[in-house]
């Protein structure tokens, strides 16, 4: 076998491993790799201005395509700038493979120059990680990378190579043989577990199916729809599995959680039972946990044994994979229905039809003729339709986009759910631009986020990757200011940005080599929108100037009940009728 | 709260403990005891982690125990089903009016003077933690000039082995 180096053993590796695309910034210690990096026919290699950006393009780039995100940094620095995304990727479970270039072997622990034990810092945000010194080691430990980041529960692993371990000859064999006796993720649910859910569910009044990201990862939503037309059951998507069933269907009460929809929060907080797929009870959807679907037994199914019973006890734990977990239900409940057994919802949909009907999401639009954040959201939406791609950042506009936007279909919603990354849109919509470069991509970002990493705009434009950028502009850190509105006197300590007077988006957007457009009136933003998707020759930022006070609704303040939700400032909805019950 | 001992099997690969240690704190759980050391497999050791958490939360640390890559199996060894060593090394104060009676403490617990100066005696003890501590608290009242302990061992009684037993979090 011919004598190659553990750069030149690295990239055969990727090659090997099916990458078609990697994002990152060269520097002195991963320096070797980038020489064949060069050379390399199958591999895309974009240059981006900060690894966090290569980090979140990584993950953009895995959720719309479904395989794994790779992102390649030098040491020290390099490797620290990747902490963020990986966090990110770790919370919302995205199969994502970081590489990072090290100090050479005999410099570890003396302090080198750019040298940090990355290996040690990401031990607690990442699936697995590794430190590859002999460059013997590197094709086992890709495979073994891309084969945790991708199976079980995703997520990410960070491969840690040593300069020397680069540099050194070494051969090249692939597919290598893997070691890992302590990795078996079950994805085979229980029979008699599923048997049990089954008869649950038909015995249930008031059943709701409380669907999570994990249904999302499996690519389950084709499954999901057979089995709440099946049951008739109502369907509630949170934050990370928006896409996963149409918001379309009639079954389809909306977002659970601390901005989530009346009926979507009152369904679980009257629900006898939850159905609970691919999700966490993370506290975002919970509120006050005591207080959470009080009356409700627990169906819990995922993959991550150590999920179920974490927050919420499970009557029926369900370790498996969402999508063969629900075909096994399904199966079992048509045996149910074959017996003449099934159940009955009608009295449930009839209250949760009133809520839905009484509190709908809505907004005002501001009487000082000012823009409404909502409603560019909403018209993003409405005129890009549910099979462009819509990455957000953190914050209202990320509410926004999640409350207003009508998503149908799985993988057409991005952001960044667990972590809470301000700053993930504009990479996070490159990277999805990179994996499906057919459909428009929008980032609907805030100037805030903004402000954390429009540097990859440059990027963008000069690798042809042209993304649109709907800029929801309000000169605050808006929820944060919404907060400071409602529980600190309106005392808006270091929330106002000062965006309408710097910076100039449209002259940034300009400097950028992208089209700046700018949008302040209602009449504007339909016209803005439509020009916006004429232009694909540069990637577009549209700074909509908003006002300053919109606030999310409806909200559950942070800790409370969800039963205290109010669908507008100090209004709570009427949970029962004097007549019902 | 109770002590809970927990047998885990692991690859013997660099990291490892930093691994388990660095869970244990960010999931905030105090260890008491830890023994790390080969076992009859090549390439594995084991770990005896002594924790006093009560049973929900023991769970949760033990499945996300179970998540991480290198380990490869953990067992719970039930306090009364199980022996459990610790070993003391403990050096006294001793003079010609003391030396004797610690002699016989030594006896009466079974332990053994393993060095002798004009002035202090170390003692070597091994027992089980219930044992180490009542021998302490009498050597207490001559003087402890030093003390090192090691962590808790333990191993199932029967004739089952640990890689036999299945796994706690199925």
């Amino acid at each position: 076998m011919a004598e190659i180096t553990g750069a030149q053993s690295l990239i055969q590796s990727l090659e090997s491993a099916g990458v078609d695309t990697v994002f990152g910034i060269p520097g002195g210690a991963i320096l070797p790799a980038y020489d064949p990096m060069m050379d390399s026919k199958k591999i895309r290699h974009i240059l981006v201005r900060h690894e966090q950006g290569a980090g979140h393009a990584a993950e953009g780039y895995a959720h719309v395509t479904g395989r794994v995100g790779v992102c390649m940094a030098t040491s020290g620095p390099g490797a620290t700038n990747l902490v963020t995304p990986i966090a990110d990727a770790h919370m919302d479970s995205i199969p994502m493979v970081a590489i990072t270039g090290q100090v050479p072997s005999n410099a570890i622990g003396t302090d080198a120059f750019q040298e940090a034990d990355i290996r040690g810092i990401t031990f607690p945000i990442t699936k697995h990680n590794y430190l590859v010194t002999k460059a013997d080691d590197i094709p086992r430990a890709i495979a073994e990378a891309f084969h945790l980041a991708s199976t079980g529960r995703p997520g990410p692993v960070l491969v840690d190579i040593s300069k020397d371990a680069l540099n050194a000859k070494t051969s090249f064999n692939w597919p290598p043989i893997m070691n890992l006796p302590g990795y078996h993720p079950t994805t085979k649910p229980n029979s008699k577990r599923v048997k049990e859910a089954a008869e649950r569910i038909i015995a249930a009044k008031k059943p709701v199916l409380y669907v999570g990201g994990g249904v999302i990862r499996s690519n389950a939503a084709k499954e999901l729809l057979q089995l709440a037309e099946l049951t008739q059951i109502p369907v509630v998507t949170t934050l990370m599995a928006r896409g996963a069933f149409p918001d379309s269907h009639p079954q389809h009460l909306g977002m659970p959680g601390m901005h989530g929809s009346v009926a979507a929060v009152g369904s679980l907080q009257q629900s006898d039972l939850l159905i609970a797929l691919g999700t966490r009870f993370d506290d975002r959807v919970t509120g006050q946990l005591s207080s959470f679907a009080p009356e409700a037994d627990v169906i819990h199914v995922d993959i991550d044994p150590a999920e179920i019973g974490k927050n919420r006890f499970a009557h029926i734990p369900i370790v498996g994979d969402a999508k063969e977990t629900i075909i096994e239900l399904i199966a079992a409940l048509k045996d149910e229905h074959k017996a003449g057994r099934t159940g009955n919802y009608e009295a449930w949909w009839a209250n949760l039809n009133r809520l839905r009907t009484e509190y709908p999401l809505g907004y005002d639009h501001p009487t000082d003729g000012s823009l409404s954040p909502q409603y560019v959201i909403e018209r993003i939406g409405a005129i890009n339709g549910p099979d462009a791609i819509y990455a957000a950042g953190v914050g209202q506009h990320q509410m926004w986009a999640a409350q207003f936007v009508k998503y149908e279909k799985p993988g057409t919603w991005l952001n960044s759910g667990g972590l809470g990354t301000m700053g993930y849109a504009i990479p996070a919509a490159m990277g999805a631009k990179v994996g499906a470069p057919d459909k428009t991509v929008w980032a609907i970002d805030g100037d805030g986020c903004f402000q954390m990493t429009n540097q990859e705009l440059a990027t963008c434009t000069l690798n042809d990757i042209p993304i649109k950028v709907g800029l929801i502009n309000n000169n605050a850190l808006g929820m944060v200011r919404q907060w400071q509105s409602l529980f600190y006197n309106n005392r808006y300590s270091n929330t106002d940005l000062n965006s309408n007077r710097v910076p100039d988006f449209v002259k940034l957007a300009d400097a950028y080599g992208c089209h700046g457009l700018r949008c302040e009136t209602r009449e504007e933003v339909d016209k803005t929108i439509e020009k916006a998707l004429e232009l694909n020759d540069a990637p577009v930022v549209i700074d909509f100037v908003v006002h300053k006070d919109a606030m999310v609704w409806p909200m559950v303040a942070a800790g409370m009940s969800n039963s205290e939700i109010k669908f507008a400032r100090d209004m709570a909805p009427q949970w029962m009728r004097s007549d019902d019950e | 709260m109770s002590r809970h001992t927990l047998s885990v099997l692991v690859e013997d690969q660099p990291g490892v403990l930093a691994r388990i240690a660095s869970l244990f704190a960010r999931r905030g759980f105090n260890i008491e005891s830890l023994a790390v050391g080969p076992t009859e497999a090549a390439g594995v050791s084991r770990m005896t982690i002594v924790v006093n958490v009560a049973e929900s939360p023991l769970e949760q640390v033990t499945k996300q125990l179970n998540k991480l890559i290198n380990v490869l199996k953990i067992v719970e060894l039930d306090n009364s089903a199980a022996v459990q060593r610790e070993l003391l090394l403990v050096k006294v104060k001793a003079d010609n009016n003391t030396r004797s009676a610690i002699l016989e403490t030594v006896a009466l617990f079974r332990a053994k003077v393993v060095d002798v100066a004009t002035d202090a005696i170390t003692i070597e003890a091994t027992g089980n933690h219930d044992k180490i501590q009542a021998l302490l608290k009498v050597l207490e009242e001559y003087g402890i000039k030093e003390l090192v302990q090691s962590g808790m061992v333990a191993i199932g009684r029967g004739s089952k082995a640990v890689s036999d037993r299945t796994l706690r979090s199925n």
